[in-house]
């Protein structure tokens, strides 16, 4: 981090004051602010303070805004290319707002962010009944290249061909990347003018080094970063704060990290435009003004509840074809609250609690995608609420701080469902995932794809006679990942390459330090079918059946045969040696800007979608029939309840699926205990045992399927159902039928 | 060994005990165990006969548990929701060994979630020497042990061996003698006086009531199972289990007559009633 003798002196800053010294305040160094200032809350819940008046009517207005965009899809769409000082301010409720600042001039109106892709700006406007601006046509198709078209420039047949079958899905190639976050709270901590100085120094280190490739991008990113900054002061501006200067109070310092993150989603429609970890951070301001009698805790719960309302309202201009992988129009708003510091404090505060109660005060909701980084030390008082807020509102997620924190450090955040970094010291080339059922078809097929017969991938031979042997298909197997783990490193080093290029994200990477760590961040579908199918060719007997043009198209499978998640090694094994199998052939290959290869096991709602492009499969399932979301055992197929099949999955080695393993668990009230108070016990319980064994990460539903089969036909009477998918959270009635299906034929844990 | 022999015991070490969960139907899962190895079985404890098998049971005693249910009963209650479990022969025959290994594997969570083993049924004490060494296995393991048992053959179990439990879930179905052999085809003494030893034992009990409209609801009865439940000193919990039609089904499928058809569920303000029973007389009732 650069620093200069020069601010090594301490400075005199008259917003810090009552604030502990600390190398904070010489460099960018947001954690040691923290590590300085916050102290932990042990208590519970009787602190909070419920919505206020203003609150509810500013809710209300919104609600019925709501109402509106169900019904039309979209409320408003702005032809007006966003950028972070595109649209003037915009208010719900200017006099009655305490955190202001919308993405266009209006609440929920959508803006076109052409850079990630001009065909998906125009199919969305079609989608919705807008006719495009002539003008604007003109500039991205005539003038302005886009990241969309400049993939594919550089994409190899090989490349087209998986993506056409289906093989690999989900690309950032046609929209943002998103699944970087910005430390937004660099913005209140030091204001803009101190993160420009900042910025100037590490360009100027850089005049020293020889103008190669890398270090020409490097200067040309930095100066991109600069001038973004330049535009979040302007646009703060608008809506009358000078945020050049370090934020005040604690409301300022709210309003300075959101004007932050608000230039972000100006600027980018990632596919996940996650928050950070913001919650401890704002504490030390709420309490240096509650101590001063500045603030009461109702007016500290408000500027939350109202902060939270504008998170909620955050939207992207997207297609149908993209809601049909992540359904119910998620922003990923992920915010990361609570885990252990390195020194042994618990990073938990009031406003932890301040954050989560908001699902009282407004209602549940899907955004923010509140995500508790859970550790059995933190403590009881947190553990306890966290788990009635999960049983009240299934709006919350729960991820291993243990896990985390060993790897990444104390001061780290999720971005989208379960990718941990360090916030403002790591990003991800973000890769969605490729579907590993469909690769063992392929190895099974000599390549031929198992719906269309086409020659997808290497024609390696398929298998000869009637019944599968195991050590031949696993030989073919590998064959088939080599081949795949290449195409698909190839793919992202193209997209990313382009992305940086053509989509660059100025403002998220401003609040970055120079030089982050990059990882890339591969994914998989398919890992519960490939494992039962993998498990019934070991232990049962397979029969293929092909058509008339050899193809296999229909497994018979004779016998009985372990199945992955009932916590039996001989199949969770087959299941964590795919997992590292396939992660060790990722790495074989070289990645641009040399990022660190790291894995997902998470599907979000594309588990569906896999399911229909993926033909019969050996461990019985039918062509169409959806996967297991993430690393979840099959539907119905974990048989020993839901410590059986946590365990299972807590056994995917952690090392080679560092960007998240993703469970998702639905269990019945009364399978959490017969009373209240013991559901919270047992659901606390639960999650100690399941992060206490290498579990990395849990959803957690509480739900009737019956309140599921109630909603799906009286849409009307649940419009803030919430229920966890895989990483994040829905609505559930705007889900698609199909999807709504899917989430009823889950395991339902309890009796 | 015999190539009869040598059938089951495949059958013991391939299959599952892969019922869904409890409601699902099971049916001579051991009819091919020739009978000489069911004695054996039962006088040795080496193997037993289970109807199924579940982890994160929060209903079955305290904290979150691993639950096994052993079937064969000689109860025949109206209202039983497993009748399934009623014929040993309907159960997986299972090695002690193999389900000791079983719980093995979540011992250290069990401790985690103040949980801990539940052997239920059917009526486990139907195979009290297989039940006497699981609870000693599970106790050289540190876990803790409760058994869910109509009481009825208590006395199979020596002084020593109730030591190895540490909760008893004791169903008393009803008061009235003669409502007691209706509703079960048995008598209510042998459970009351397991009751009064493992009061003198000082044995932990939770007290389990299940609560059918119209059968086992009447006020003096509830009384009169109350006042003798809070007299006995050692009754930590009682769970007051409302009445439900899922066990319908199987009476259905195995061809038996249902005299509960037309009953529905207990109603709340039944169940806050019979609640209000047992607190009356100082006890914890849910």
């Amino acid at each position: 981090m650069a620093t200069t003798a020069r601010q090594i002196v301490t400075e005199k800053v008259s917003q810090w004051e009552g604030f502990n010294v600390g190398l904070w305040q010489s460099g960018v160094n947001v954690r040691d602010f923290i590590q300085q200032n916050y102290e932990p809350y042990y208590g519970d819940e009787n602190f909070l303070a419920p919505a206020t008046e203003r609150t509810k009517k500013i809710w209300a207005q919104l609600n019925e805004l709501f109402l509106e965009e169900r019904k039309k899809g979209v409320l408003d769409v702005s032809q007006v290319p966003s950028s972070i000082t595109a649209h003037g301010p915009g208010y719900i409720d200017r006099e009655n707002e305490v955190i202001f600042g919308l993405q266009t001039e209006a609440p929920l109106k959508r803006a076109i962010m052409p850079n990630g892709g001009f065909r998906m700006v125009l199919s969305a406007l079609k989608t919705y009944g807008y006719e495009p601006d002539p003008h604007i046509v003109e500039t991205f198709t005539k003038y302005r290249k886009t990241h969309n078209d400049a993939v594919f420039d550089a994409y190899t047949a090989d490349i087209r061909r998986c993506r056409g079958s289906h093989i690999l899905t989900g690309l950032p190639d046609a929209y943002g990347r998103g699944r970087i976050i910005g430390d937004y709270r660099r913005v209140a901590l030091y204001g803009v003018a101190r993160l420009i100085e900042h910025k100037e120094q590490e360009k100027l280190a850089l005049d020293s080094l020889m103008s190669t490739d890398e270090v020409i991008r490097d200067r040309e990113e930095l100066s991109e970063q600069i001038r973004a900054l330049k535009e979040l002061q302007e646009m703060a501006a608008s809506y009358g704060f000078d945020i050049s200067v370090p934020a005040r109070t604690a409301r300022e310092a709210v309003q300075w990290l959101y004007f932050g993150y608000l230039a972000a989603v100006k600027e980018g429609n990632g596919a996940a435009m996650s928050l950070g970890r913001t919650s401890t951070f704002l504490d030390i301001y709420f309490e240096r003004d509650l101590k001063s009698g500045a603030l009461t805790e109702q007016q500290a719960q408000e500027i939350v509840d109202d902060f939270v309302i504008k998170l909620r309202i955050v939207r992207f201009l997207r297609t149908p074809e993209y809601d049909d992988l992540f359904a119910g129009d998620p922003t990923w708003v992920t915010e990361s609250i609570a885990g252990m510091g390195d020194d042994g404090r618990p990073l938990v505060t009031k406003t932890s609690f301040r954050y989560l109660h908001t699902l009282y005060n407004l209602g549940p909701a899907p955004e923010p995608n509140l995500t508790v980084w859970y550790s059995p030390r933190l403590p009881d008082g947190f553990r306890s609420f966290a788990a009635k807020v999960a049983i009240d509102t299934s709006a919350i997620q729960f991820e291993s701080d243990e896990i985390m924190r060993q790897a990444w450090g104390d001061d780290g955040a999720i971005a989208c469902c379960v990718s941990p970094m360090l916030v403002g010291k790591q990003m991800q080339f973000f890769g969605a995932r490729a579907n590993l059922a469909k690769c063992l078809l392929y190895a099974i097929n000599g390549g031929r794809d198992e719906i269309t017969g086409r020659q997808i991938g290497p024609p390696i031979g398929a298998v000869q006679g009637e019944y599968l042997d195991f050590d031949d298909v696993i030989a073919r197997f590998e064959k088939m990942m080599d081949w795949l783990a290449n195409v698909y490193v190839n793919a992202m080093n193209v997209i990313h390459y382009m992305h940086d290029k053509y989509a660059y994200e100025r403002l998220e990477m401003a609040l970055h330090d120079y030089a982050p760590l990059r990882t890339m961040a591969f994914g998989m579908a398919g890992l519960s079918v490939v494992a039962d199918s993998l498990s019934a060719i070991r232990y049962a007997n397979v029969r293929v059946v092909r058509d008339e043009t050899g193809l296999v198209t229909e497994y018979q499978t004779e016998g009985e045969f372990p199945q992955f998640g009932n916590n039996d090694n001989r199949v969770d094994q087959l299941a964590s040696w795919l997992v590292s199998t396939f992660m060790g052939k990722l790495r074989k290959h070289p990645t641009y800007r040399n990022a660190l290869h790291t894995q997902s096991i998470l599907t979000i709602t594309s588990n569906v979608v896999y399911g229909k492009n993926t033909g019969n499969t050996p461990d019985g399932r039918r062509h169409g029939e959806p996967f297991a979301p993430g690393a979840n055992p099959m539907h119905g197929r974990d048989k020993f309840g839901i410590h059986a099949s946590a365990a299972s999955v807590a056994k995917i080695p952690y090392r080679d699926a560092a960007d998240g393993i993703s469970l998702t668990t639905t269990l019945l009230p009364e399978g959490l205990g017969r009373i209240a108070a013991d559901r919270i016990t047992n659901l606390r319980s639960m999650l100690d045992a399941f992060f206490g064994m290498t579990g990395y990460h849990m959803n957690v539903n509480v739900l009737n399927r019956e309140t599921l089969m109630d909603a799906m036909d009286h849409p009307e009477k649940y419009p803030s159902l919430t229920i966890r998918v895989s990483g994040y959270a829905v609505n559930f009635v705007r889900l698609t039928r199909e999807q709504q299906l899917d989430v009823l034929n889950r395991t339902f844990h309890g009796r | 060994m015999g190539g009869e022999t040598m059938t089951w015991q495949k059958v013991s070490t391939e299959v599952g005990l892969d019922a869904k969960d409890p409601f699902e139907l099971r049916v001579n899962l051991s009819v091919d165990v020739p009978e000489s190895a069911v004695k054996t079985a039962l006088k040795t404890g080496d193997m037993g006969f289970l109807h199924s098998f579940t982890t994160g049971s929060t209903v079955d005693g305290p904290g979150v548990r691993v639950v096994a249910w052993t079937a064969g009963c000689q109860w025949r209650c109206l209202y039983c929701h497993n009748p399934d479990t009623w014929n040993m022969m309907n159960g997986l025959p299972v090695t002690l060994e193999r389900a000791i290994e079983a719980l093995r594997k979540y011992r250290h969570g069990l401790k985690l979630m103040f949980g801990g083993f539940t052997l239920s049924g059917g009526e486990p004490l139907m195979q009290d020497r297989f039940a006497v060494r699981l609870f000693t296995a599970a106790k050289s393991m540190g876990i803790h042990t409760a058994l869910d048992t109509n009481g009825s053959l208590g006395e199979r179990l020596s002084d020593e061996e109730l030591e190895l439990i540490d909760v008893v879930l004791l169903d008393i179905k009803t008061w009235d003698p003669e409502r007691h052999r209706h509703l079960t085809g048995k008598d209510v003494g042998p459970t009351l006086d397991f009751a009064r030893r493992l009061a003198e034992r000082k044995r932990t009990i939770w007290l389990r009531y299940v609560l059918v409209p119209g059968l086992t609801d009447d006020e003096n009865d509830v009384n009169q199972i109350a006042m003798f439940a809070a007299r006995l000193g050692n009754v930590a919990r009682v769970d007051v289990l409302p009445f439900h039609q899922m066990g319908r089904y199987k009476w259905k499928k195995l061809g038996i007559n249902y005299a509960l058809d037309d009953v529905s569920p207990a109603p709340p303000w039944l169940v806050e009633r019979v609640c209000g029973q047992f607190r009356s007389v100082g006890l914890i009732a849910h």
